[in-house]
Formats: C-alpha cells, sequence, structure tokens
C-alpha cells in the first residue's frame, strides 16, 4: 500500500473530513434533487391514474390509466371545448419553430453586419441595441396591444412570429460570440474566390457559428413555448383552432371543482412532455448555453 | 500610375452590405417594439375608456395611481389601491423568493466548483435543478394547485386525510390564505429559478483564477476562509449584476401571480403588478382603461431604467476608467507646469 498524506489537525485526518463533508453535501444534494422531482413524479404517477384512485390516497406508484385520461379530455365537452392535445402541440409548435429559426438568422445576420463591416452608424446601432436590451415586454404590453387592434392584428400569428426578428439581447450575444471566435480574414478570402456578401454569410459564416446558433434557437424554441403572456394578449378570442398549449392548460386549471382531476393531470402532463423530452436530449448544449450567458463579457 | 480598373476595385466600399444586414433588425423592432413603447408613453397622458380620440389629461392617470385620490371618487380609489396593493405584493414576493434563492444557489455553486470534495455525477445534479425551468409556468401552477389547493382531494390535504369525511379533517386553504399563498408563490419561483441562478453564479466562480484557491489550501484556509475573503469578494460584481436583473425580472413577476388560482377571480393576495397592467388593458376585463394600464407600465419603465443604469455602472470598466483619470490629471499636471515656467526645479 503506498503511503497515505495526512494533515493531521488534532480533528481527525484530512481525508476523513472531506469524507464527512463529500457526505453533507450530497445529503443535501439529494434532498433538493427529491424536491425538484418529487412534484414532477406525482403528476406522472396521477395522470396515469382514474379519478376514483387519486382521489381515494396519494401513492407514488403510476397506474395504467394515461389513454383513458387522455380520452376523457377529447370526449369530454368540459374538457374538449377548448383543449385538443395534438392542435396546441401543432400550434405551439408553428410558433415556437417559427420564431426559433427568424431570432437565429436575423440575430446572427445582424451581428454580422455590426461585426464585419465599417460603416457610419455601427457605433450608434450597437448602443442602440445595448440600450433597449433591457426593456421589458410588459412596458410595451398596452402600446402593443393599441397596435394589434390598430393594423387588425389580433387573433392572428404575425405579432407572435414576426416580432422575433429583432432580438436585441441576442443580438448582443451573437456579436461578442463572433467577436471571439470568428476569423474576419476567411471573408476577405472569400471575396477574393468571387463570393458575394450574402453567400459568404450564408455558407461560411453560419457553419462557423453553428455552436452558438444552435444554443440559441433551442432557448429561443424553449421560451417562446412557454411565453404564456404575449400568446394571450395576441390571441384573445380563444379559440380552439387557434389556442397554444399553455393557454389550453391554463384554461383547464381554471375550470371550477374539476369532475375529473385524472384528466387534469394528463393535460398538464402532455404540456410539459415536449419540453422536458427535448431538454434531457440537449441537456448539456443548454446548461452550457446558461453559463456562457451569465458571464455577459 | 493605377490604372481606371485598379482605382475601381481600391474604391469598393463594403458599407452598405452593413446597412442592409443590420436593416431586418431596426424595421422590426421599430414596428413591434419601439413603436409600442411610444404609444405606452403617449397613452399615459390620455383618457381612459374607448379607443379612439382619447382626450389628452396631462398627468392625472399618475395622480390618480401614486397620490392619494379624492375621498368621494371610488372608481379612482379603487384603482389606486388596487395598484398599491399589487406593488406591495410584488415586492413582498420578490423579497421573499431572493433571498433564499440566491443563498441557496450560492452555497450549491461553492459546493459545485469545491476542487476538494470528491462528486460524481455533477452533471446530472445540475441536469436536475435546472430542469424546472424549462417547465411552462402554466403548467407549474397547475401542478402546484393541484398538489396544494383548496379542495379536499389536493395532494397535501389528502395527507392530512380530508379526503376520508369520517375524520373530519378540515383542509387547509392555502390558495385562499393571504400569507400562504404568498408563501407558496415564492418557492415555486424559488424552485423554477435557483437552479438558472446556480449556474450563472457557478460560471462567476470558475472565472476566478484557480492558483487562489489553491494558495489558500496550501496556507490551510478551511472552506469558510476560502469562501469569505476569495470566493465572496471576487464574485461581489455578479452578485451586483445577479441582484439587478432578479429586481428587473421581478417587476415583470406574471404567470405564476395570475394563474395560481381555480375559476376566474385572480387571486388578490398574490395579484403582482405586472398583472395590474394586464388587466386595465386586456379585452377580457370588463373595460379596458389604457390610460391606467399605460401609466404603471411608465412607472415600470422609469425604475427598470434606473435598474438597468445601475447594471451598466456597475459592470463598467473600472481599472479603464482609473487609467483615463489618471492620464488626465498627468496632462493637467503637465499643463500647469508649462505655464508656471522656469520657477519650478
Amino acid at each position: 500500500m503506498s503511503k497515505r498524506i495526512t494533515y493531521d489537525d488534532g480533528k481527525g485526518g484530512y481525508q476523513t473530513q472531506v469524507l464527512i463533508k463529500s457526505a453533507a453535501i450530497y445529503f443535501a444534494l439529494i434532498l433538493l434533487t427529491l424536491i425538484c422531482l418529487v412534484p414532477l413524479w406525482i403528476l406522472v404517477v396521477n395522470a396515469t391514474k382514474a379519478h376514483a384512485d387519486i382521489i381515494s390516497k396519494v401513492s407514488l406508484i403510476p397506474g395504467t390509466h394515461l389513454f383513458k385520461n387522455i380520452k376523457t379530455l377529447r370526449t369530454n365537452t368540459l374538457y374538449s371545448k377548448f383543449f385538443n392535445p395534438l392542435r396546441g402541440m401543432l400550434n405551439s409548435l408553428i410558433i415556437a419553430g417559427g420564431c426559433s429559426a427568424l431570432t437565429v438568422f436575423f440575430s446572427g445576420l445582424t451581428a454580422y453586419g455590426l461585426v464585419v463591416y465599417d460603416f457610419k452608424l455601427k457605433g450608434p446601432a450597437f448602443v442602440f441595441i445595448l440600450a433597449v436590451m433591457m426593456v421589458p415586454t410588459q412596458v410595451t404590453a398596452v402600446g402593443f396591444m393599441n397596435l394589434l387592434i390598430q393594423m387588425n392584428l389580433l387573433d392572428s400569428y404575425i405579432p407572435l412570429i414576426v416580432p422575433s426578428i429583432a432580438a436585441p439581447a441576442i443580438v448582443f450575444f451573437m456579436r461578442q460570440y463572433m467577436l471571439s471566435s470568428f476569423p474576419l480574414d476567411i471573408i476577405e478570402a472569400a471575396r477574393i474566390d468571387g463570393s458575394n456578401e450574402f453567400r459568404t454569410f450564408l455558407t461560411i459564416s453560419i457553419p462557423m457559428m453553428k455552436p452558438a446558433f444552435a444554443v440559441q434557437a433551442i432557448f429561443a424554441f424553449i421560451q417562446k413555448w412557454n411565453d404564456y403572456y404575449t400568446q394571450s394578449i395576441v390571441l384573445v378570442s380563444g379559440k380552439k383552432e387557434q389556442l397554444t398549449m399553455p393557454m389550453m392548460v391554463q384554461k383547464v386549471i381554471s375550470i371550477d371543482r374539476s369532475p375529473d382531476s385524472g384528466a387534469n393531470y394528463a393535460a398538464i402532463f402532455l404540456s410539459i412532455v415536449p419540453v422536458v423530452v427535448i431538454y434531457i436530449i440537449l441537456s448539456k448544449f443548454i446548461i452550457g448555453g446558461v453559463a456562457a450567458g451569465g458571464v455577459k463579457e | 500610375m493605377a490604372t481606371a480598373a485598379q482605382k475601381r476595385i481600391k474604391s469598393v466600399s463594403y458599407a452598405k452590405y452593413g446597412y442592409i444586414f443590420i436593416l431586418p433588425f431596426f424595421v422590426v423592432y421599430f414596428i413591434f417594439s419601439l413603436y409600442p413603447l411610444l404609444q405606452t408613453f403617449i397613452l399615459a397622458f390620455h383618457a381612459n375608456g374607448g379607443r379612439t380620440n382619447l382626450a389628452f389629461v396631462g398627468l392625472d392617470n399618475f395622480k390618480t395611481i401614486l397620490a392619494t385620490p379624492a375621498e368621494n371618487d371610488f372608481k379612482a380609489m379603487g384603482i389606486h389601491d388596487t395598484f398599491w396593493r399589487y406593488m406591495k405584493n410584488t415586492v413582498i414576493i420578490w423579497v421573499g423568493n431572493f433571498i433564499p434563492q440566491i443563498a441557496l444557489s450560492l452555497l450549491l455553486a461553492v459546493w459545485f466548483t469545491d476542487l476538494r470534495v470528491k462528486m460524481p455525477g455533477k452533471g446530472f445534479f445540475k441536469v436536475v435543478m435546472y430542469m424546472p425551468n424549462i417547465i411552462t409556468a402554466a403548467s407549474v401552477a397547475g401542478l402546484y394547485l393541484s398538489l396544494f389547493g383548496d379542495s379536499s382531494y389536493s395532494v397535501i390535504n389528502m395527507l392530512r386525510g380530508c379526503n376520508n369525511p369520517e375524520l373530519g379533517v378540515e383542509p387547509l386553504k392555502i390558495i385562499t390564505g393571504v400569507w400562504s399563498a404568498r408563501v407558496l408563490v415564492m418557492f415555486i419561483q424559488v424552485w423554477m429559478w435557483f437552479g438558472n441562478t446556480m449556474i450563472m453564479l457557478m460560471s462567476g466562480i470558475q472565472g476566478i483564477n484557480e492558483s487562489l484557491f489553491e494558495a489558500a489550501e496550501i496556507d490551510g484556509a478551511n472552506s469558510r476562509q476560502t469562501f469569505w475573503k476569495i470566493t465572496f469578494p471576487l464574485l461581489k460584481t455578479i452578485m451586483v449584476y445577479t441582484l439587478l436583473t432578479s429586481m428587473i425580472g421581478g417587476l415583470q413577476m406574471f404567470d405564476i401571480p395570475f394563474m395560481l388560482h381555480t375559476g376566474n377571480v385572480i387571486n388578490e393576495n398574490i395579484a403582482t403588478v405586472a398583472v395590474f397592467v394586464y388587466q386595465m388593458f386586456h379585452k377580457n376585463f370588463a373595460k379596458p382603461s389604457f390610460g391606467y394600464s399605460a401609466a404603471a407600465s411608465v412607472i415600470l419603465f422609469v425604475i427598470t431604467s434606473i435598474l438597468g443604469a445601475l447594471v451598466f455602472w456597475v459592470q463598467r470598466d473600472k481599472d479603464a476608467m482609473e487609467k483615463a483619470k489618471k492620464r488626465r490629471q498627468q496632462i493637467k499636471e503637465a499643463k500647469r507646469r508649462a505655464k508656471g515656467g522656469g520657477f519650478s526645479i
């Protein structure tokens, strides 16, 4: 056995101390993990049980009633008058997917313009983007509503998707990324080879910026999928064919004294499945992206 | 001598592409964000009610919201009271969620970055702790309503035996209670956001030069000393940044306070300023009062701008500013000396 180095300070060996500390930390982490997961687990369990089972006792073992609960959502008019999971998911997918694509493409384009070219208004344009980065959605909401009324855009997907072209915070992030890891010489080389500016952007800079594009696309997608606020402002009439997943869930949870809590749980369950699946598959990217965005320097 | 062709090539300017590339951003931003922002400011100074030809009323909306209205003006009184009640809720819920959240996140961030602690499965814990943040707020509200709802069949009340009428246990009314509902919202906010804050603080700690920690360990510093003498002082900037952005976020807190109730009546004990703004302009609520809504938005805008300016001030490059200041002083000194002529030795 090799010699063990110990720093004896009278309170037991160094190694023992580290071991005790690690054990205590582990215990706390497991506790927090449970706090994070138990509510979600109860949701999964109750979504798979019949109403009678749910209200008779609390249990942590899943049942087999999930498809019946989903069927209730589709057949019972109390739910089906506004809840249609496939429709809701499709609508949310159109909005979140469209926003995500537009945001990433145009933020990349704007950042590219600000980094690669020299022009008179470059400085002021960047200062403007910095200044408006922190204007909260809530502050512009009244004016936004007024604009929608004036332009007759209520109950339309245009005001939900098109504004994603202008995302100041993402432009800022992409600009920082380009400044730190995009070699400008390559553009010069492309010019000499006869590529025009747009083609250079599309075929050279986008592939080189893939990591930044991917992270921002995922974030934009999740954020827009979850954006109840804007959706509820725009889709005021609440037509079932137009509703998104969060709006449908909001309507389900505001039912007073729901007759079938299994169906309620199933509705919530269905709304979180897509995001959780995406999250688990891409979690490495997402956690890395949060860390990178944290230090905005 | 340059030929004509060479001259032409030399004068190729790419500046116009810069404008073309940033144009879509600015066009869309002006239409969908800047114009609405200006509209909000204009509406704030106009009367409430219909949507066209509103009369200019100056600062009346602000007066109604901020100052105590006359005693017989019941409508103004209602608006004033609601705004301040919601403002109070916002502040209470924000404070009650921020303090535990930052403490917990900081502790976890220190643990996760501690070189001494051997910790397999770090990645797993991070993934789990960030997960609540990506779940739709509407679903989170629904989930917590079924866990902590007022009905006899919510999970908490069933655990107390309320679903068995023979026991005769009264169900807990957490959602309709004033403080219990607030605490629940605080808990949900912490639950949703601590993972995010933790990861941000972790990347802050990882930015600190590792050799400082090693030096401290060799000098025999224990974990507590390392934290208070190294980590905490060097993390101050990012902590202040987190504080201010969290304040800005807190002013916008909407989803959970708006949705944590059954039925169609908003829970007034947890409603925030953002809910006030929303209620006042949304078509689905009795009478749209764009003026009050806009005035409240402007108030929020002013507070946010101050906080935002503070963020920039905190993040400014101190060294660069110090150097610039020194240089100015040196120039001044040099000028003074030059003026003084030959008197100085």
